[in-house]
């Protein structure tokens, strides 16, 4: 049985389409991602499945459980973490953990050992408000919470928005650490560059899933080839190469062009483009599409 | 029930926790009683009093005399018949009418006995009281000094008679009335706020995911209200008894009872506004407009009903202040008991059902 079965799944708030047709099978003990911008309904699907939110039309199952229904059976399994803080900031770390732990019906001695590791480095902190921790701390703290009473099912909204580089890298590496504890875990980022730690993924825009699959997989189905131009005039570089092939060829990546060309093009016929526009070029290679330019591929199509 | 204390142990740290929350809580009754306590009994300066003198000798001059250098009154009108009497209030030339008897001065030496009248426009009830109470403490003073000097004791008769409002109305009223208004106030205002201030943290979220119901929400967030507002009924009473001496006839358990009974009513009221709330501005909005201003203007607080517009006077009877109102004047003031105030406490009764009945019907379990 699946951990959570999504089928054809509506949801729209006034005019606007949350969640659009969505079907989606998550196994258990899975460590999926939902990949996709600002706005694509990401949070929306969460709630869905957290029974939160009711579907327009559709249905969603966690654990063999309709959320319509038995929301009270899924929410004695679940954990939540929602996108913004929810925490009490005035309850010290030690006060929000114990409240978690009492209001799940558990003891923090019990569960632990599955907080330990994430939990360690509050526990100097442990008489301080929640209030005031940084923002990384505050991630942990909630994410103890979320876990303390051992969950068959994690659900985690954007929990690295806002945080930076190392404790974003610190949250994944934990994540990494509780998967094999027979717990399922749903995490949402708008980050693409984290979807490779997952094992599958779900690539969403604007309230339909484009593609899902193992990333790796998904990579592979890239079409074309990707180079990536280095060059100080690189806003009228991506102009002149989408107007040349009339679409959208060019995208920009940090502080370069990523542009895909046709399979059979090669390398001579790629700098002879390349000439004709007088730019000047500072580098130029082959590389390997990251998850952001199959995206891009497949929002485009 | 250890999930429930928890969430219960959580409340209260909130609220010890958070500067803003105590001072409403404590600060709020203690300023407002008092303020309203020394406005409406505040000091009297320079009324103006009309004299009715029949006998116009002596001692009603001395007397008059007095009331006038004591500071506290000036003439307004001297009159000639009674007749005028009800002109002058009218014409608001004076607040009080001074009538002494045909003879006073004579009665006074022979009988030892003499009468005079005050009348008072009780219109504004609290004046009216004031006035004729420094009256006759003026006049007292005068039959003291006459004591000291004659043999056998005199006395005054200065029997009073209030026109326009002779019942009183409103004496009294602001102790009742202030605390109806507080603990409808705090109670129903900070339940509202503080289930609002849950929405939007984002933590009730969490909590509506968490195997908490719905029920056990409420209670845990209601019970440290709960008591906290029956502590401060008995701090207004007790400053009622003790700053303003206002008399508690009547049995005080019942008192706390019915009590009890309003601040559970306020707090399911409190529940049914966070029910419509969003966040805690909007919570705070309508506790205001939805409860203080008709506290204030609808429930008989400042202003008697029976002086009100026809239509005011209906929408009064939706006003659980009101009969709170009625309740604590008969207990405290006229001292009587269950039977005839039984009406009123199932009034309050039955608001309490509805309102439970709303706000659990309306609690959501989802986010929409």
């Amino acid at each position: 049985m699946n951990a959570i079965s999504i089928h054809n799944l509506h949801k729209s708030f006034a005019s606007n389409r949350a969640v659009d047709q969505v079907s989606l099978n998550i196994d258990r003990g899975e460590l999926f991602g939902l990949i996709g911008p600002d706005g694509a309904g990401k949070t929306s699907l969460m709630r869905l499945i957290a029974s939160l939110l009711l579907p327009d039309s559709g249905s969603v199952h966690v654990f063999g459980f309709d959320t319509r229904r038995d929301y009270r059976s899924i929410r004695k399994q679940l954990g939540y973490m929602p996108g913004r803080f929810s925490l009490y900031p005035d309850l010290t770390v030690e006060e929000n953990l114990h409240f978690w732990a009492t209001v799940f019906g558990t003891t923090i001695d019990r569960h632990y050992h599955l907080i330990e590791q994430i939990y360690k480095p509050l526990e100097p902190f442990k008489k301080r408000k929640a209030g005031q921790l940084s923002g990384g701390m505050k991630q942990k703290l909630a994410l103890s919470c979320a876990l303390i009473h051992s969950p068959s099912l994690l659900l985690l909204d954007e929990p690295t928005t806002g945080v930076d580089a190392v404790s974003r890298m610190e949250f994944w590496d934990m994540l990494q650490g509780l998967k094999g504890k027979d717990m399922t875990l749903l995490v949402s980022t708008p980050y693409m560059d984290e979807a490779d730690l997952c094992d599958r993924i779900a690539l969403m825009q604007q309230g339909k899933i484009l593609s899902a699959g193992n990333p790796h997989h998904l990579r592979t189905q890239f079409i074309g080839r990707l180079w990536e131009v280095k060059t100080p005039q690189i806003h009228p570089l991506k102009q002149r190469l989408n107007a040349h092939f009339g679409r959208e060829v060019a995208h920009l990546f940090g502080q370069c062009l990523h542009w895909t060309s046709q399979a059979d093009m090669s390398i001579d016929k790629v700098e002879q483009v390349l000439e004709q526009f007088h730019i000047p070029i500072d580098s130029l290679r082959e590389i390997e599409p990251g998850i952001e330019d199959c995206f891009i591929q497949i929002a485009r199509s | 029930m250890k999930r429930l204390l928890a969430f219960i142990r959580k409340e209260f740290l909130h609220i010890f926790r958070d500067p803003r929350t105590m001072i409403i809580l404590f600060g709020m009754p203690v300023a407002q009683l008092l303020i309203f306590g020394f406005v409406i009994s505040n000091e009297i300066r320079d009324a103006k009093i009309a004299i009715l003198d029949k006998s116009n000798d002596q001692q009603s001059r001395e007397i008059v005399h007095r009331l006038l250098s004591s500071g506290y009154f000036r003439i307004g009108a001297e009159l000639e018949t009674e007749s005028s009497i009800e002109a002058c209030f009218k014409a608001n030339q004076a607040n009080l009418v001074v009538v002494f008897e045909p003879d006073f001065g004579r009665k006074l030496e022979r009988n030892h006995r003499a009468s005079m009248q005050l009348i008072a426009d009780a219109s504004d009830p609290n004046m009216a009281e004031m006035l004729s109470n420094y009256v006759q403490g003026i006049v007292f003073e005068y039959v003291n000094d006459l004591n000291r000097t004659i043999e056998s004791p005199t006395f005054i008769q200065a029997s009073y008679r209030m026109i326009f409002n002779p019942a009183l109305k409103g004496v009294y009223m602001f102790v009742p009335g202030t605390m109806a208004l507080i603990l409808m106030l705090i109670s129903a205002m900070m339940t509202s706020i503080t289930i609002a201030r849950e929405k939007e943290m984002g933590t009730m979220e969490v909590l509506l995911v968490s195997p908490l119901n719905p029920f056990q929400i409420l209670i845990g967030k209601l019970t440290p209200y709960f008591f906290l507002s029956l502590i401060n009924a008995s701090l207004i009473l007790l400053m009622a008894y003790f700053v303003f001496g206002l008399p508690i006839l009547g049995s005080s358990l019942l008192l706390v009872l019915v009590s009890m009974l309003f601040i559970l009513m306020a707090l399911s009221l409190g529940v049914l506004i966070s029910t419509v709330a969003k966040n805690q501005e909007v919570a705070m909005f309508i506790s205001m407009f939805a409860l203080l201003l008709p506290t204030l203007l609808l429930s008989g607080f400042i202003f008697p009903i029976e002086n009100m517009p026809k239509i005011l006077q209906y929408l009064s009877i939706l006003m659980p202040p009101k009969y709170f109102i009625i309740i604590l004047k008969n207990l405290m003031i006229k001292g009587i008991g269950m039977s005839y105030i039984w009406k009123e406490v199932a009034i309050l009764g039955l608001f309490l059902l509805v309102f439970m009945l709303i706000s659990i019907r309306k609690f959501k379990i989802r986010l929409e």
